[in-house]
């Protein structure tokens, strides 16, 4: 026979009853017999998902039953049992305190520094034991952000990218080694993490994120970390989190230049607040054209991890509507202020986004490759060059990078005008000649051309495929590739 | 309805304007009458506990809650209620406080605005758990 004692708020629904006595073989079992003798007590011990209340506790002979099975707690003849309420309450909803994992020996030796602060704690180092985090790219900002986050003993980090590593990554990104040149990304970020805190789970996701799968992979997680480098990625992103209600850790880099916030749409602004539109294709470099500095999304990552454990821990004072702006180059930090604007097609009072979109039509990307059929690109690929050169065509190659990249490597016999000083400096092209145009990939080079054009230049104009990139790879492997 | 004497009001006022900007809560001690409770003591929780009270909204644990009904009963008291705090928000129960209530307790919530309390106001769980209802807190002046 097992005794159960109810508290007087639970009384009026079992007769008033304070006691009442029943054979039950576990916790479980008591409370389920208690709820069929008296149905009206049921909606106050159980949710609509029949699981118990996370605010009702039972507790057998004044132990409470979450520190043993739960329901499952065995009872013996003569228990006691008592339910007693925790009071919850307030503006926010948070985890519930009790139901959090606890901590190993070994992780509390591993979280000491952690633990000994008052904003942490063993809660707060339970809480990031209980999160999950899904980090996008294991780039520039995901390898500090991903590291960091490991090594504060975030519970479970998702990891999404499709790339293979390249020795032009390792100026930055952290996470993958020389010996990693060649993998890919998420299996050589999955060993670095790894090895770090063995404690953690990681998850990796060997793909793209796109409009298709991106709600079914962050349905998984808590908090997101925008690690991505282009604005379709970041745009999609955003809605998908604005339309999850989960925050977006975001952080973006360019040259000296990095930005951070944390957009979290419940609570604030989010990226379309900022940006509504995103710029037109091309005026916005990506670092592959135009460089980073390798420290930079070390900082900017290592803030994004910040805000990121700011944000389990419940912290104050998150960059919820705060830009943060950083000059590496001056050192200097500087703060804008967000607001949520009521006419976001996301996440404002009539949205009109309500579901994922296609993003690279979206940043005008489809469109760009008819816009550069419409100006009829005429294209040389780097061996039918060398061939022209070899028997000395009489054509002449302009360079549209910048002095700097002219200093790295050049095409022999090539001539530098920088793209942004290609009409100015029109005069200086031979319009008699058959002039060959290059840049590093070929992107620029077929701006430059089509700028070219627009303002009337008469000459024959050809766009060198892959740029000097090609070059190297197909003609001349001795001009080094950056 | 709920009586409450100016003294203890004066005591919830005091403790939510200390604890501002977190929460403050506490039990409200007292008897269950035929159609009123009345409350005889209040009996604060949180002032310890800010550091936790910072990053939570779990008020009141289990084991505070059974100190709290052990020292009733030996006052030959119930717990009748629990109060707390709104900081910066209106004295109106959150939907998060209405999945974490149980008929029969008087829930009195007080609006903190800017360190300065407002408004304070009683509140009931429907029985069927569907909304709230605002029930009369009526101030009697302490002997």
């Amino acid at each position: 026979m097992i005794t159960i004692n109810l508290p007087t708020a639970l009384r009026q629904f079992t007769a008033g009853k304070a006691q009442v006595e029943l054979e039950a073989s576990t916790v479980g079992e008591a409370l389920q017999s208690l709820s069929s003798q008296f149905p009206d007590l049921r909606r106050h011990l159980y949710n609509e998902q029949n699981s118990l209340r996370s605010f009702v506790n039972v507790y057998v002979n004044d132990e409470d039953t979450r520190h043993h099975d739960g329901e499952k707690t065995p009872l013996r003849s003569g228990d006691t049992l008592m339910i007693v309420p925790s009071i919850a309450g307030g503006v926010t909803v948070e985890t519930d305190v009790a139901s959090l994992p606890s901590l190993s020996n070994e992780e509390i030796s591993r979280y000491g520094r952690h633990l000994i602060m008052p904003e942490v704690g063993l809660e707060g180092q339970r809480r990031l034991k209980n999160a999950s985090v899904l980090m996008i790219g294991t780039g520039g900002l995901g390898a500090p952000s991903g590291m960091y986050l490991a090594a504060a003993g975030v519970g479970r980090i998702g990891i999404v990218d499709f790339d293979v590593v390249e020795t032009s990554n390792l100026q930055r990104q952290i996470i993958h080694g020389t010996s990693d040149v060649g993998r890919p990304k998420i299996e050589s970020a999955r060993d670095r993490l790894r090895n770090i805190n063995p404690h953690i789970e990681i998850e990796t996701h060997e793909t793209r994120l796109t409009s298709q799968n991106a709600l079914k992979l962050l349905a998984n997680y808590d908090i997101v970390v925008d690690g991505t480098d282009n604005f379709p990625t970041r745009y999609l992103v955003n809605d998908a989190c604005v339309l999850m209600g989960k925050p977006n850790v975001y952080g973006s880099i360019f040259r000296f230049e990095g930005q951070a916030s944390v957009f979290w749409a419940t609570r604030g602004a989010c990226y379309r607040c900022l940006y509504p539109e995103p710029p037109p294709p091309g005026l916005v470099p990506s670092c592959a054209e135009g460089g980073v500095l390798g420290v930079l999304p070390g900082i900017v990552g290592a803030i994004q991890a910040n805000e990121t454990i700011k944000l389990i821990l419940g912290a104050p004072d998150t960059l919820v509507n705060r830009l943060l702006l950083f000059d590496a180059w001056q050192m200097k930090f500087r703060e804008f202020k967000l607001r949520k604007d009521p006419d976001c097609p996301v996440c404002g009072d009539s949205p009109t986004v309500t579901t994922l979109i296609d993003y690279e039509e979206f940043c005008g990307l489809r469109s760009e490759p008819q816009a550069t059929t419409n100006v009829e690109l005429e294209e040389m690929n780097a061996t039918d060059l060398k061939q022209r050169l070899d028997v000395r065509d009489d054509l002449q190659i302009i360079d549209v990078r910048e002095p700097s990249e002219y200093e790295i490597a050049r095409i022999p016999g090539s001539r530098l005008i920088p793209l942004g000083q290609i009409v100015s400096r029109m005069n200086e092209i031979d319009p008699s000649k058959e002039t060959v145009v290059h840049c590093k990939g070929g992107v620029r080079s077929a701006k430059a051309i089509s700028s070219l054009k627009q303002a009337g230049f008469p000459g024959r104009l050809v766009n060198l495929k892959g740029g000097i990139s090609a070059w190297s790879n197909d003609v001349d492997p001795g001009v080094p590739k950056y | 309805m709920i009586h409450l004497l100016s003294d203890q009001k004066c005591q919830i006022i005091a403790h939510a304007e200390q604890d501002y900007p977190f929460e403050c809560c506490g039990l409200l001690l007292g008897k269950f009458g035929e159609t009123m409770k009345s409350v005889h003591e209040t009996f604060a929780i949180s002032n310890a506990r800010e550091e936790v009270a910072k990053r939570t909204r779990f008020l009141i644990t289990p084991a505070e809650l059974l100190a709290g009904e052990r020292y009733a009963r030996a006052r030959e008291l119930d717990i009748v209620g629990f109060y707390h705090s709104h900081p910066d928000h209106p004295a109106i129960p959150s939907e998060y406080d209405r999945d974490h209530a149980w008929p029969t307790y008087s829930y009195v919530v007080v609006s903190v605005a800017a360190g300065k309390a407002g408004d304070i106001r009683s509140w009931e769980l429907e029985p069927d758990r569907t909304r709230f209802n605002e029930e009369e807190l009526s101030e009697r002046n302490s002997k």
